[in-house]
């Protein structure tokens, strides 16, 4: 995995102006596999992402892209080998599905070549995986909000990058559309052989989908590991000031994440001290 | 696109392509004497010398639809590129200080300082509309809240009320030089001549072609900052282009016709109920479309009120301004 991590960052600090958001990271990511980065807000993982990206510059330290430092390629030929999707994209009024699909296509053509078979090929496999068939020509502003972020999805998909990041896919989302796309997005890494990394808010979310778990604050990466490596009570209380109990899904033996309120806390203390 | 799009936008590009050329013809034939149509063709495909109606179409009123055609054009691909860019439904050159700042340039640089010679009308046209811009932007991005639509619009109606001022002063210390100005200063198609035209011709060319070159960039633009740097555009070099295009079509149309106001609001977001948000399609009808317009618009100008003539920039303005405030309400 060290050898042949396709996204890697080295002394990475990142700010704007004077202030560093990240400091001093460094992280691999783990080819064909789910990286989730964590933490409470502002911890800088959002930042963390868009630097991995080429979004942010780096203050210091650099990012290396599939061997390479990412500034050595033209901006172009990041976007064939490296997709982000942002945090709460909002498309322009009128816009169709398909035209948004088809928005991910745009590194692969150039002014003069527009529009291939291949193009049209790799739109309609983000459709079908993304299950947005049925709404094809339906602009993106009547769909729901599960819907819609399935549209985005499939943009990047259409991208057709080894490497997928995506800042909150799940944000603002009921809980089983939740589930379903991070279903989607597991069975898109494990069949299709593609490397991704997300930004999560759920850390329940993160524990159950994610094969590596990245644990930040103030800038600075905590823990990293599989769910049952990092997620425990003592790292979810330094990492996030959160009381917990930590249990094993009785099916798949992932660790799910139970928060306390200060009240079962002083309760359980209550029944320690009478036994 | 697919094929079915495809055909469906060639087919409307060149219906309206027919559209405007009639509206053109219309445009010729419309005047203290009419001229029939059937005319107008024969003087523009085959002029006879010494038919009288063959040289007023080609000396006196062509000039004029040109010009129509062209600023209409120019003016609506401006608002196109600032509205895609920006993500703001409001951006126009009228309104974020871009024509206020031409027109002050050329009041100021032809008139003042007597730099006489047609030559230098597109160019102070477009330092004066950069400096227009970036002055309306430094502006609305030091208000609290930033550089939003709505500061955007308050520091454009700021610095236009500005500029317009001090050349009202100008104009009223030296009114002798300024003569010419008084009518031009409303937006106006009349009295101009081919000269300044083509001047401005190689500006008008320029701007178009840059605009088409860069629609795909722009349309990933719409969809947000980040989202098009994640596809793998230069979202900085293309901003700076994008602003260079629409400080040329507006010092262009400036130089010819004044300031017409909303005509780059209203005929973007006209084009874009039909043709959808893909900007390689919105900056093409957004010429055609806004060539047809001006050209229309001035012919209303010159038949309404006849013999009396409303300067075309006021028509303009009086049409816009409610579709300006709808888009108020219903977007901001």
């Amino acid at each position: 995995m060290t050898r042949n991590s396709p996204l890697k960052a080295t002394d990475l600090s990142v700010g704007y102006g004077d202030t560093a958001i990240i400091k001093n990271v460094n992280l691999e990511i783990a080819a064909g596999q789910i990286t989730a980065l964590v933490g409470p807000n502002g911890c800088g993982k959002s930042t963390l992402l868009k630097t991995f990206a080429r979004i942010l510059k780096p203050m210091t330290g650099h990012v290396t892209l599939q061997g390479q430092p990412i500034t050595a390629y033209p901006t172009r030929d990041v976007a064939t080998r490296l997709a982000i999707l942002p945090q709460g994209p909002v498309a322009p009024e009128g816009l169709t599905v398909t035209e948004l699909v088809a928005q991910g296509r745009f590194p692969h053509q150039t002014l003069f070549r527009q529009w291939s078979p291949g193009d049209r090929e790799a739109v309609e496999r983000a459709m079908h995986l993304t299950d947005l068939e049925d709404f094809a020509n339906r602009p993106v502003h009547s769909l729901s909000g599960g819907q819609r972020q399935r549209c985005w999805l499939a943009m990047v998909l259409a991208q057709d990058t080894p490497l997928l990041l995506l800042d909150e896919p799940t944000t603002f989302l009921d809980l089983k559309v939740q589930v379903d796309l991070m279903a989607l997005l597991s069975r898109i890494v494990h069949e299709d052989g593609r490397t991704m990394v997300l930004v999560l808010h759920e850390l329940n979310l993160a524990a159950a989908f994610a094969d590596r778990i990245v644990m930040m604050r103030d800038g600075e990466i905590v823990a990293e590991g599989s769910g049952s490596e990092v997620i425990c009570p003592d790292e979810l209380r330094a990492v996030f000031d959160l009381r917990s109990d930590v249990i094993a899904d009785p099916e798949t033996g992932r660790p799910v994440c139970l928060p306390r309120t200060p009240d079962h806390v002083a309760r359980q203390a209550l029944a320690a001290a009478a036994e | 696109m697919n094929a079915t799009r495809t055909i469906f936008a060639a087919t409307g590009f060149w219906l309206c392509l027919g559209g405007v050329v009639l509206a053109f013809l219309w445009h010729i034939s419309v005047g203290a004497k009419a001229i029939p149509l059937v005319t107008v063709w024969q003087a523009i495909t085959a002029p006879q010398d010494g038919v009288f109606d063959h040289v007023v179409v080609r000396d006196l009123r062509m000039p004029r639809a040109i010009f129509a055609i062209s600023v209409g054009a120019a003016l609506s691909v401006a608002g196109a590129l600032m509205q895609g860019v920006t993500r703001n439904p409001l951006a126009e050159p009228g309104i974020l200080g871009l024509m206020a700042g031409a027109t002050f340039a050329v009041i100021i640089g032809i008139g003042w300082f007597g730099l006489a010679g047609t030559a230098y009308v597109p160019l102070f046209a477009a330092i004066g509309a950069l400096i227009g811009a970036v002055l309306v932007w430094t502006i609305a991005s030091a208000a609290p809240g930033g550089a939003t639509p709505l500061t955007l619009i308050l520091s454009g109606a700021a610095v236009g009320g500005f500029l317009y001022a001090i050349e009202s002063a100008a104009i009223l210390l030296n009114e002798d030089t300024f003569r010419n100005f008084r009518v031009w200063l409303s937006g106006s198609l009349a009295g101009r001549d081919m000269a300044t035209y083509l001047w401005a011709l190689p500006w008008f060319i320029a701007g178009m072609i840059a605009a088409l070159v860069i629609a795909r960039q722009v349309t990933a633009l719409a969809m947000g900052e980040e989202t098009a740097a994640g596809l793998g555009v230069d979202t900085f070099k293309i901003k700076v282009i994008a602003l260079g295009t629409v400080v040329v079509l507006t010092a262009a149309a400036i130089s010819v016709a004044g300031p017409l106001g909303f005509v780059g609001l209203v005929i973007p977001h006209v084009v874009r109920l039909f043709v959808g948000s893909d900007y390689r399609l919105i900056v093409p009808f957004s010429a055609i479309v806004g060539a047809g317009y001006v050209t229309l618009v001035d012919i209303a100008a010159r038949v309404v009120l006849a013999p009396i003539e409303i300067s075309t920039g006021i028509v303009t303005t009086m049409l816009g301004a409610p579709l300006f405030i709808w888009l108020v309400r219903a977007k901001l």
